[in-house]
């Protein structure tokens, strides 16, 4: 034992923030370290075409992307099945964005640069999406973006198959003003998605006569929310609209069930909690709660039906659907279309075979809209049941037209600056 | 009135998770200088550990004893986390005395082994432990004021941790052994103490006492991989605070930032609250950079 080292080790009050610092650090770029799995390397480009998969399969985000993944394989599997696009099979190149947004743009880059893919499908959040948005800009590639996101952004080189804001979280607050109370009560995660949510809600609020009565942030992770909810105590509003992500809102509900709060109490209307999520919160914990997606397990179509069988025989029985998994299928799906009508993989070809597009998805026809390349998809309203299936309570009739910088809505000008 | 009320209680509940997980590390880094960045991942085990005993339970035992799977599943998290440790500890520490930043890294590096082991075991998703049904509701006191079991119920565990550390490591032979070894190596050394096996038994204990609050943390949230790492900076802060070394320390550091946290959260918000929390703790270390609670020592090393 050298004592003097020893001796210096007990200095370890400063010597423990630098550890934390060094840790804090580095966590965050950790993902370089992770080894990412190439699968497939075959070198005859001729017969079939290269696509890259881009989701987080480690780190806090692998909870939601790693099914999200699933279902973007299952699609290109069945493609393959029927003989792929253009009659070459697809070959997959998966990276691991490892929940870190430089590493999204470093991997990225590689999917363009080096494995010259013809489209990828990737990204959850929208950091990560902000990050690889300059690198597909640049190199002109083709992203598949599948997740609901805050809107204000259309990129020339992305597809958006989730749903813009105008098609879950403005007709949410509509349906709650009418149905549910004027007094809302806003928490969120600390990041760019919630911010802009609750922004966007706020305008909309304050157009339509409602009123805010609390807008809470808690840092990504945030597991104790005790305080919280003794403010929402306090305040006391018809309605809590939750746009918190991951594994935060498992902790918020199970302690607002410990409080002695149930949906008979308070109504909470949630935009990032889809079956998945309420899997790991515990259906228990949030029975009779709302949400508002464009898609459900439950959701009514013959489609549908065939989609969750074949999600359930191949990931198992215990698996579920929800709007991202849908969403991420149907972007494949909509990308060998368009290969298949331009007639070549070619990027700019590609994006002009794609507009108005018609897909028959799992939650009904879904159209690409080709002004924005968002999808015109239907808004639905569900209730969270005892069994963890979400009930749909309320729906539009017909597609909603995707409009991410809410153009069409007067409160909402000088939002999208 | 009754928000007051509540805020107090919240406010020494959040302490109580605190100190519950930092006791272990009190123990790994407050006496053995350890810094074991894995700390957080026994924290996971510990969870983990739960949450078989959980399934095992709902799924070999009958329904009317699972209410009780919750006295197994703290032995149980105990145990497993420190079944980890010994291994860590006779695998990887045990050549990393002395070497301060090696075994940061080192430890760090194990720390993203474990969780990978998790996510490789049990999958991606976070899961979610069915807290007993005894510990679900509130001790109602008033409407309006009402005190959840699950919180009550992780205080007492942490006074009972606390009271069988005091036991142990103030009225016990082997506390007397592991207080020399920490203060004097070469002498207790020379009076015949094993101290490797002091070291390897002293290390398991404290990351087994990161495995009950694993154990306790499945009553509050779902769990993950990084469970552990959302505690990671807040335990080192309690027992930097409270002084290194010292128990009685880590508990008034742990309750200081607990109520001291909840107390600005609720004045302002969850981010500012915690960076105005940890810069007040900064300040309090230039002032006093050995926090809380010293120990004399006629060391002539210290």
């Amino acid at each position: 034992m050298n004592m003097g080292l020893f001796a210096k080790m007990r200095k370890s009050a400063s010597l423990a923030m630098t550890a934390l610092f060094i840790s804090s650090v580095f966590l965050s770029g950790c993902g370089n370290s992770q080894t990412s799995q190439s699968s497939g390397s075959s070198t005859d480009s001729k017969s079939t075409i290269k696509v890259g998969v881009l989701h987080s399969l480690s780190g806090t985000m692998a909870i939601s992307e790693v099914s999200v993944k699933d279902a973007e394989m299952m699609a290109i599997d069945e493609i393959n099945a029927k003989g792929g696009v253009l009659g070459k099979k697809l070959e997959v190149v998966t990276e691991d964005g490892a929940s870190d947004p430089a590493v999204f743009a470093e991997k990225a880059k590689k999917l363009l640069q080096q494995d010259k893919v013809a489209t990828v499908f990737g990204c959850w959040t929208s950091a990560s999406r902000k990050a690889v948005l300059p690198v597909f800009e640049s190199n002109n590639g083709l992203l598949w973006y599948p997740v609901q996101y805050e809107g204000m952004e259309s990129s020339p080189n992305i597809f958006y198959t989730g749903a813009a804001p105008n098609q879950q979280i403005v007709p949410a607050v509509d349906w709650l003003l009418k149905n549910k109370g004027k007094k809302f009560f806003l928490i969120g995660s600390d990041y760019v998605f919630p911010r802009t949510a609750n922004k966007i809600i706020k305008a909309e609020l304050n157009a339509e006569g409602g009123q805010v009565v609390g807008e809470e942030y808690t840092p990504m992770g945030h597991t104790d929310y005790s305080t919280i909810i003794n403010k929402i105590k306090e305040e006391k509003p018809d309605v809590v609209f939750n746009t918190l992500n991951g594994d935060s809102n498992v902790a918020f509900f199970k302690q607002l069930k410990d409080a002695g709060i149930t949906s008979k109490d308070l109504i909470t209307c949630s935009v990032s909690i889809a079956e998945e999520e309420v899997r790991g919160i515990g259906a228990e914990n949030m029975t009779g709660q709302l949400v508002s997606w464009n898609y459900y397990q439950t959701t009514n179509t013959p489609e549908n039906k065939t989609f969750v069988a074949n999600y359930k025989a191949r990931y198992g029985q215990d698996r579920v659907t929800d709007d991202p998994i849908e969403a991420a299928y149907d972007a494949v799906y909509l990308w060998a279309a368009a290969v298949e009508k331009a007639g070549s993989t070619d990027v700019d070809k590609v994006k002009e075979a794609a507009k108005g597009l018609e897909f028959k998805a799992p939650e009904g026809t879904v159209k690409i809209e080709g002004e924005n390349q968002h999808l015109w998809k239907t808004v639905r309203i569900g209730e969270v049941q005892a069994d963890g299936s979400i009930k749909e309570i309320w729906s539009t009739p017909d597609p909603v037209r995707p409009d991410p910088y809410l153009k069409t809505y007067d409160w909402a000008k000088g939002l999208s600056n | 009135m009754d928000t007051y009320l509540l805020q107090i209680f919240n406010g020494i509940s959040v302490s109580s998770i605190f100190m519950l997980a930092a006791l272990g590390l009190a123990i790994t880094f407050g006496l053995m200088k350890i810094i074991n960045m894995a700390h957080g991942e026994f924290i996971m085990i510990g969870a983990y550990a739960a949450y078989v005993i959980q399934n095992i339970f709902s799924q070999y035992l009958p329904a009317s004893i699972f209410d009780f799977y919750f006295f197994i599943a703290i032995p149980a998290s105990f145990l497993a986390a420190g079944i980890f440790g010994w291994v860590l500890e006779r695998l990887v520490i045990c050549h990393l005395y002395g070497r301060a930043l090696d075994s940061i890294l080192a430890t760090w590096g194990v720390s993203l082994i474990l969780q990978q082991l998790a996510r490789s075991i049990f999958g991606a998703p976070n899961v979610d432990v069915k807290s007993p049904d005894w510990l679900n509701g509130a001790l109602l006191i008033h409407p309006g004021l009402q005190l959840p079991y699950k919180r009550l119920f992780i205080m007492l565990m942490v006074i009972i941790c606390m009271t069988a550390i005091y036991y142990l490591m103030y009225r016990s032979n082997y506390g007397r052994k592991i207080r020399a070894v920490m203060q004097n190596r070469a002498m207790a050394a020379s009076l015949g103490i094993n101290t490797r096996k002091i070291d390897a038994y002293t290390f398991a204990f404290g990351s087994g006492l990161a495995g009950i609050a694993g154990c306790a943390l499945t009553l509050l949230g779902s769990i993950g991989p990084t469970l552990g790492t959302n505690y990671i900076v807040d335990t080192f802060m309690v027992v930097v605070l409270g002084g290194v070394g010292s128990l009685w320390g880590t508990i008034a550091g742990g309750f200081l930032i607990g109520t001291g946290n909840t107390t600005l959260e609720f004045l302002t918000d969850a981010t500012l609250g915690k960076v105005l929390i940890f810069t007040l703790v900064i300040i309090f270390l230039q002032w006093r950079p050995k926090g809380l609670f010293t120990i004399n020592s006629r060391s002539l090393d210290e």
